[in-house]
């Protein structure tokens, strides 16, 4: 124990301690410290935005991708992000807070993203989700499909999901389910 | 045994404790001022490993030993009835390998339960139970004791205690520094480390380490499950959210898991797969990995061996890792892991930052540029509750804009800590701002 006491003092001494401590307050923990820094490193283009319904709380937002190519073009897609404090252990919680017609996002706005789950890894970044989320409205997947419906439709026919993309994005119905509307 | 010559028990730990060996510290003094240090010194045990830690740390001749255990006490129920729980209390389940427990005590907590026996079967051994969380305690609690020695099941608790420990250390007050030892078991592989908290490697370094575990994706869950798991997820997962959206999912609430048993087993047959059982339910929602009554012991020894070294200079301790893989044959490895230098927790400490609390926010931004020892142009900063300044995205720059013409004094108190981040440095800066 001595040898360990000696050893920090040794090494307090080398660095030329400040004073003594203040009293001790809550401090900034490591999952706060690294959204502060993730979100200082973002490269949202103008095809993004972020909201922060609480700008002291960083580890829940709301993100909004405006894709101006494919298919869901014109549309304004909203996502909630929740970071827990075991961020970046454990990834982001993302959900689409509307109903849309996507075959990679279901009813509920569960997403299906590689790196949201199975692949997610504490060296990954928010702005690696936020890439990969964009990407899901350019090229919507049909071989991960949590709406299966969808899913087939892009499968069979690329132009009759188009359009269905189109009808669900104005509030319309697609194989009787009402979708929101999310134009601009 | 509780009948046996005292002098007896100890007569092994004596001989490492009254005479040097081949490894022992130039320094060290054996004898009766080594047995006396090992004797009075506070140690904290926690967590999972409970039983295997207990047991070792008391008949390693430690007599001030107190011990928290996760969990809830069951339950209080308006019906009377008394009903099944799945709290840490003692369950049947637990009895082959938890050895201090019998079939008399199931129900009871385990940290009380665990203290009794040991307290009898060791005489003169004082054991100070918790039933609780290690986050319910705060850092004068942890202040007390010399060493803490920790079994926790996640690592989110993990990374609470080492960031808790490596907040104490005051360089004012050797004391302060608590050298924790940490092992951890997974079915058949282990790791014990010793961290001394800012001097050498913490969690946090290396949580790259730790692999995420593993998830099947959501759409193989949500269109071809293949496995009963599979289906459980399903219920968990999705059919939970559909349902019952309104009813946070509890998976202590046996009505909970036994709605998504349910569910699950009727998702089973749909897909003609066998094997969905409430067992198996209850481990995949709560993420339980079989616990091996074999990796568990040798795992505790590693770490209260190490607390016993630490405690008495006796012989040198682990430096600093050592990993356990029983999987096939048995095998270990120790090395040292290293301190990251841009750890968020051990990296950069706080520092003392004398400030004029009447000088605006703005104001102090522009400071940091200016000094030598941070050089920060593009600064970000908050304090645990608040957002002081966000440089990036532009919404939260607005939001947080009008802060940078507030006083010092409204936006932190006297003494608090503030973290820094800036683009140009891979190292994030807290500081302590001390009013002038």
């Amino acid at each position: 124990m001595l040898k360990i006491w000696s050893m920090k003092q040794q090494q307090q001494q080398a660095e030329n301690a400040e004073g003594a401590a203040g009293k001790k307050k809550k401090k900034v923990t490591a999952a706060q410290l690294r959204v502060q820094r993730d979100l200082q490193e973002l490269t949202l283009g103008s095809t993004m935005k972020m909201s922060f319904p609480n700008p002291d709380d960083i580890l829940n937002f709301t993100l909004t991708i405006e894709p101006d190519e494919g298919m869901y073009k014109g549309g304004a897609f909203h996502f909630s992000f929740n970071v827990n404090q075991n961020f970046p252990h454990d990834p982001p919680k993302v959900k689409c807070t509307q109903k849309i017609y996507h075959p990679n996002i279901d009813l509920e706005g569960n997403v299906c993203l590689n790196i949201l789950r199975e692949d997610w890894k504490p060296v990954l970044n928010l702005n690696a989700v936020i890439v990969g989320m964009q990407f899901l409205f350019l090229e919507p997947n049909a071989s991960d499909p949590l709406n299966k419906e969808a899913a087939d439709d892009l499968r069979q026919n690329r132009e009759a999901f188009k359009r269905n993309v189109r009808t669900s994005m104005t509030g319309g119905t697609v194989r009787n389910v009402q979708y929101e509307r999310v134009m601009k | 045994m509780a009948s046996a010559d005292s002098s007896l028990r100890w007569k092994h730990l004596h001989k490492v404790l009254t005479k040097p060996g081949p490894f022992s510290d130039e320094d060290w003094v054996p004898g009766s001022e080594t047995i006396s240090a090992l004797e009075t010194s506070k140690i904290l045990g926690a967590g999972g490993l409970g039983c295997e830690i207990l047991k070792n740390l008391a008949l390693s001749g430690f007599k001030d030993i107190h011990v928290i255990d996760m969990g809830k006490s069951p339950p209080i129920t308006f019906s009377g009835i008394p009903q099944l729980t799945l709290t840490d209390t003692i369950d049947i389940s637990n009895l082959n390998r938890q050895f201090l427990f019998r079939q008399a005590d199931i129900g009871k907590p385990k940290a009380e339960v665990a203290a009794a026996f040991v307290e009898r079967r060791v005489k003169g051994v004082k054991i100070t139970p918790y039933v609780g969380k290690i986050q319910d305690k705060d850092e004068d609690y942890y202040m007390q004791f010399k060493i803490v020695v920790c079994g926790l099941d996640s690592i989110e608790a993990r990374r609470w205690i080492n960031a808790t420990l490596i907040g104490m250390v005051d360089p004012e007050n050797p004391e302060s520094l608590k050298p924790f030892i940490d092992g951890g078991t997974e079915g058949f592989k282990g790791q014990a480390r010793v961290i001394l908290p800012t001097l050498s490697s913490c969690i946090e370094c290396q949580l790259d380490m730790h692999a995420p575990r593993p998830a099947v994706p959501l759409c193989t869950i949500a269109t071809i499950p293949r496995q009963p798991q599979h289906c459980i997820e399903w219920a968990h997962q999705i059919a939970w959210q559909e349902k019952r959206k309104d009813d946070p999912f509890d998976s202590d609430d046996l009505d909970h898991i036994g709605w998504v048993y349910n569910a699950a087993l009727e998702r089973a047959k749909q897909f003609h797969i066998h094997g969905v059982t409430f067992q198996m339910t209850q481990g995949v929602v709560k993420n339980i990995i079989p616990a091996i009554a074999s990796t568990n012991a040798v795992i505790a020894a590693a770490t209260t061996s190490e607390a016993l070294k630490i405690a008495t200079s006796c012989n040198p301790y682990l430096d600093n890792y050592m990993m356990y893989a029983g999987e096939e044959g048995v095998y270990t490895y120790t090395f040292e892991a290293e301190k990251k230098p841009d750890c968020p927790v051990c990296g950069n400490l706080a520092r003392n930052m004398t400030v004029d609390p009447d000088m605006t926010l703005q104001e102090y931004i522009d400071t940091l540029g200016d000094r030598p020892e941070a050089q920060l142009k593009k600064p970000s900063m908050r304090t645990e509750e608040k957002t002081l300044y966000q440089r990036f995205p532009p919404q939260l720059e607005e939001q947080t804009r009008a802060n940078l013409q507030r006083k010092l004094r409204d936006l932190v108190e006297d003494g608090q800590e503030i973290a820094v981040s800036d683009p140009a440095y891979t190292i994030d800066f807290r500081y302590r701002l001390l009013f002038k």
